[in-house]
């Protein structure tokens, strides 16, 4: 395998006294899509916000792109490249679509002509967004919602970007669709490090998946084998 | 009772709620924001009446005063954010509550030490000296007529900050989820010292509007603080108009008190905070907690 493009290493991470993450190891190469699966609890969401810097008790090393970046905030972080569609969605209440698609472009310093054009391009891909622009972004439906999450960290072009349960409360015609863009991203280069509740969706559309338990990753492989061993489904993550 | 008094208590109200608007809506920013309930606010207020007054000592110009007290009481506030708040953030909002509550204490005192404890004169301009008579309905002093334009146009100027620019979509996106803004790679301790620093202005902006129509003192603050949480408490936490509204309301509500029962004017805005809370515990335009 060539240099990944995200490496972390023995990760830890700690809520209070709670020793949430306890070294955990994973690397993701460029133009892979890659699935984090695992019980609730198990510390998915833990590592993934620990990767964008948004855990404050944390240790071990995250190199993204060739540079150590764990010891940097979070802005500089997505600077370097990485994208995150948080859980829940985060779409900002009060906010228009568009102006919620805008706070994707505000660290990217674009004019108003180009922030228009880049805003235009997504209503394009995803129309059911264009339609909507001058609506309020928290009336949209749950799977609307996350695609205006998704399309929102797309804006700036990262190199990367880690999704925290999309297809959590989204009806299964949005999933298809969603896991249909995940695959296109992959195809247009675009790496992916997935966190899923739903680990065969999880399964069928990543090339390696992790398995973790209890802050620890217990398993790891291709996503294709892990999908034909049901004991470790079974065992590690059932809800 | 006649027309003519209480047309010009009401005018009086209003020039005293724009005083609280001014004073409040930086409160409100500041909590909305960065979750610091700042009880130096009434001390940055304090501050401003007294930096016009050294500026008028100084130039004998009140525009130029008008002009340099919010910079100069805004750059305090930066280096207030950036040095002694910050350290803070994420040990809950009893630490900086505590840090701006003792801050308030020190700058009352370096007032005191600087230019004595008993309050100073504050000429009204010479060119906002005299005032408007309307037949029938009262003499309205111009002074007044001035602060109540000078809100409204900073109020004005905030809405367009809010709504047309970059940095209003930033404001308001950080109100409601300061990390999304992190996530999406905008340096969150920029944003937060620059509303401070905004808010500690403005703060400052109040104080010296309100420095001719009440008394400059080193204790100006303290009940301006006060009266400060209650409007901000009236209009709901965070929102602009709301404060707006409830800082014109409670202005109304003192001075037409003072006009019928003046033994009631001091606890007025207590009354009409508990009416407000009771029917509406988030405040008129407060969102309540969400999440």
């Amino acid at each position: 395998m060539a240099e990944a493009l995200l490496e972390v290493a023995d990760l830890n991470a700690w809520y209070g006294p709670a020793h949430v993450l306890q070294g955990v190891s994973l690397s993701v190469a460029a133009g892979e899509i890659v699935a984090l699966v695992g019980r609730n609890g198990a510390g998915k969401t833990t590592t993934i916000r620990a990767v964008m810097g948004l855990i404050a008790n944390r240790s071990g090393s995250v190199r993204f792109a060739g540079a150590a970046i764990g010891a940097r905030p979070t802005h500089a972080r997505f600077a370097a490249g990485l994208g995150y569609v948080p859980e829940e969605r985060r779409i900002v209440p009060g906010l228009t679509v568009r102006e919620n698609l805008r706070l994707g472009l505000l660290a990217c310093g674009l004019g108003a002509a180009a922030e228009g054009r880049a805003i235009d391009a997504v209503a394009q891909r995803f129309p059911r967004l264009g339609e909507r622009l001058g609506q309020e972004a928290i009336t949209l439906s749950g799977g609307e919602q996350q695609m205006l999450a998704i399309a929102r960290a797309l804006l700036s072009q990262p190199k990367m970007i880690l999704l925290d349960e999309p297809s959590e409360g989204i009806m299964p015609a949005l999933v298809d669709e969603m896991a249909e863009l995940f695959l296109e991203l992959r195809r247009g280069g675009m790496t992916l490090l997935l966190v899923e509740q739903n680990v065969e969706l999880a399964l069928e559309i990543s090339d390696r998946a992790y398995v973790l338990d209890q802050g620890r990753v217990v398993h790891e492989g291709a996503s294709l084998t892990l999908l034909a061993d049901p004991t470790i489904r079974e065992r590690y993550c059932g809800v | 009772m006649q027309l003519d008094l209480i047309a010009v208590q009401l005018f009086t109200g209003v020039a005293l709620g724009a005083v609280f608007v001014l004073l409040s809506i930086g409160l409100s920013v500041i909590f909305g924001m960065l979750g610091v309930v700042n009880f130096a606010h009434g001390a940055f207020y304090m501050t401003g009446a007294y930096a016009g007054v050294f500026c008028l000592a100084v130039t004998g110009n009140f525009w130029f005063a008008l002009a340099a007290v919010p910079l100069l009481i805004g750059a305090l506030g930066l280096g207030v954010e950036r040095f002694l708040i910050r350290p803070l953030y994420g040990r809950g909002p009893d630490y900086p509550l505590l840090l701006t509550f003792g801050l308030g204490y020190v700058l009352v005192e370096a007032v005191r030490i600087l230019f004595g404890t008993d309050g100073m004169p504050f000429d009204t301009p010479s060119l906002l000296a005299g005032g408007i008579d309307i037949e029938g309905l009262g003499y309205f002093p111009a002074y007044r007529l001035f602060v109540i334009a000078v809100t409204a146009l900073i109020l004005l100027l905030l809405w367009l900050l809010l709504e047309r620019t970059r940095y209003g979509l930033i404001i308001r996106a950080g109100a409601r989820d300061p990390e999304i803004l992190s996530i999406l790679g905008l340096d969150i301790a920029r944003v937060w010292l620059l509303v401070f620093g905004l808010g500690t202005g403005l703060a400052a902006l109040a104080g010296l509007l309100a420095a001719p129509m009440r008394s400059v003192n080193p204790e100006m603050g303290v009940a301006v603080l006060v009266e400060a949480f209650v409007v901000t408490v009236i209009g709901g936490m965070g929102s602009l108009l709301g404060g707006a509204i409830a800082g014109l309301l409670v202005g109304i509500v003192v001075s037409l008190t003072a006009l019928w029962m003046p033994q009631m004017s001091t606890i007025s805005m207590f009354a009409l905070m508990t009416l407000v809370l009771l029917i509406r515990p988030q405040g008129l335009f407060g969102r309540g907690l969400s999440r």
